[in-house]
């Protein structure tokens, strides 16, 4: 058998903790922990992402997940619930619609993986992999217009989150 | 023969500690992850012991600017003071409020202390001393910074209490915002230099990138101050308003290692615009000798330090609307002017031009963007002076 090497060895000792952060996410009771398992979740993603030498993606979901959407998760919950006295139950009686949606999603998404056959990639991308990055974003014959579709939508998302929040003239 | 290059010193030292630890028998790959080890935590513990001398510095001049003479008493110039203070926190009593979240609590210094250190692996010391340089450094250090904001909010919350739950509300509010004018100012001498690499960074600095791009380092600057959380941003600990904010319940060293945390994060914000902005190790002959080239750098270090420190000394204290108001009226925009200035401006200086002319160029728009907003702000002060005076006659 080959012997494993050091990056296999992280791979599977990160993947593991992962996916017990993920499973603390949703059983933990304290509704504060659940999210900073949550970060732990996303934290082990992103080194998922360097492994794969993806060091832009990592520091992008570092940056976007844990910087900003934990924070927002944490502040919210923060704001809107007693937390520290938290001691509702944990499910409603809709628990076993939800297991059973849970387990058929969790069913196609394996065999769809199961039945794609990966293409194996040429070969590593030479050179620096973020410049490559962004030649492909700008590049007609790529991804230029899901590049362009993506900015349009996140504009028109603030546009519509300022235009919420904005006092309305008659509640003055 | 080759060249004895004393610049080489910490390389080469580096390179003993592999050679005997082969000598070990061990694996070759698992000497070069002891080596990553061992000098991980060299590099850590360089970034960790600064304040001992950083806090006397920032003591001893904050005397001198309050016409006082600073920590005189132990040691010659108080130079040990700040071993006094350490012994005086690791002694004290240290206290779990009740109905706080124990490990929660533990975890917030640690975290925020270790988001700070995180930021040196990409700090170029000289052209052969990096701890790594990644393709993506630059964004890498913004990343980083952000789990600090994280370890604050978890501090505060795991507190129980409502002093230190404000005070992290508060913490989000302002570090979230500051956060964008600074990665945009970032942005300016990435695209100057074109890679988030920070040693090609540094390379492209024949000319220091704060001629070419003043703004986006003042930006920076005043950005880093508020996500640091000192004065005239320390809204997060404001002691007249919410006792001490985050850290109200922490006693002992768990209290010295927050502050630990700010006076690295101080340290690591010079550190970052000595890089990026003012030539990190460049000067003369460091590239022959890199030892001179760490030597410039911290140089460099200090006298931004020095700079942040007289800031943090002559400003009063904002308010929460004044620091809100400061940064999405006003360093935001300016921001994003800064960076589209700076990318039509680059584009449109002929490509055989020199560095220089470009850096010139590209500070001439600057200073046209300066002028602008000068006047923009002036006029808008006077309209707001008028209707003052309006609201002031009629009542």
């Amino acid at each position: 058998m080959e012997a494993v090497s050091a990056a296999q060895i992280i791979f599977i000792v990160v993947a593991l903790l992962t996916v017990a952060t993920t499973f603390l996410v949703v059983t933990v009771r304290n509704l504060i922990h659940a999210a900073l398992w949550l970060v732990a979740t996303l934290f082990g993603i992103a080194v998922i992402f360097v492994l794969l030498d993806a060091g832009f993606m990592a520091t992008v979901q570092i940056v976007l997940y844990i910087g900003a959407i934990a924070i927002l998760i944490v502040f919210a919950v923060m704001l809107t619930r007693r937390v520290m006295q938290d001691v509702g139950p944990q499910s409603n009686e809709n628990w076993w619609l939800g297991t059973i949606v849970a387990a058929v999603f969790f069913a196609a998404i394996s065999t769809l993986l199961w039945s794609i056959r990966w293409p194996a990639l040429p070969g590593a991308v030479v050179g620096d992999t973020v410049l490559a990055l962004g030649r492909s974003l700008v590049d007609p014959n790529q991804y230029v217009i899901p590049f362009e579709v993506a900015s349009v939508m996140l504009i028109i998302a603030l546009i519509g989150s300022i235009t919420l929040a904005l006092p309305g003239k008659q509640s003055e | 023969m080759p060249e004895l290059k004393i610049g080489d010193l910490l390389v080469s030292l580096y390179d003993i500690l592999g050679w005997s630890l082969s000598l070990l028998g061990l694996h070759s790959s698992a000497v070069s992850v002891l080596q990553k080890i061992v000098s991980g935590f060299v590099l850590a513990n360089f970034v960790m012991l600064t304040p001992i001398f950083t806090i006397w510095v920032e003591r001893k001049v904050a005397g001198r600017f309050q016409d006082r003479l600073g920590p005189n008493r132990v040691g010659p110039f108080g130079l040990f003071q700040s071993f006094a203070d350490i012994v005086k926190l690791v002694i004290k009593e240290d206290i779990t409020p009740a109905g706080a979240d124990k490990v929660v609590f533990n975890i917030g210094p640690v975290l925020a202390v270790m988001s700070v250190v995180g930021i040196w692996a990409v700090i170029p010391f000289a052209s052969t001393m990096v701890g790594t340089d990644m393709n993506v450094g630059i964004l890498y250090s913004v990343a980083v910074g952000a789990i600090g904001t994280l370890a604050i909010m978890m501090g505060g919350w795991a507190s129980n209490n409502k002093y230190a739950l404000l005070g992290a509300f508060r913490t989000v509010s302002q570090l979230v915002s500051y956060e964008v004018p600074m990665i945009i100012a970032l942005l300016v001498p990435t695209m100057l230099a074109g890679s988030m690499r920070m040693n090609a960074i540094v390379a492209e600095q024949q000319v220091w990138f704060v001629v070419a791009a003043p703004l986006a380092m003042l930006i920076f600057l005043i950005s880093s101050i508020a996500e640091v959380g000192r004065a005239p941003f320390d809204l997060l600990e404001a002691e007249s308003e919410i006792v001490a904010g985050f850290h109200v319940e922490y006693t002992g060293m768990k209290f010295g290692v927050w502050m630990l945390a700010e006076f690295v994060h101080a340290f690591t914000i010079s550190a970052l615009a000595a890089v990026v902005f003012f030539g990190g190790w460049r000067g003369p002959l460091a590239e022959q000798y890199p030892l001179l080239g760490v030597v410039y750098f911290l140089i460099k270090t200090y006298i931004i330090y020095l700079f942040l420190l007289w800031i943090r000394v002559t400003l009063p204290r904002v308010r929460i609307d004044q620091m809100n108001n400061l940064n999405w009226k006003f360093l935001v925009p300016l921001s994003l002017a800064v960076l589209v200035v700076t990318a039509l401006v680059d584009k449109a200086v002929p490509v055989g031009a020199s560095l220089g002319v470009r850096s010139l160029v590209l500070f001439l728009a600057n200073v046209a963007l300066i002028l602008v907003s000068i006047s923009l702000l002036a006029g808008f002060s006077r309209k707001l002076q008028a209707s003052e005076n309006i609201s002031v006659d009629s009542g």
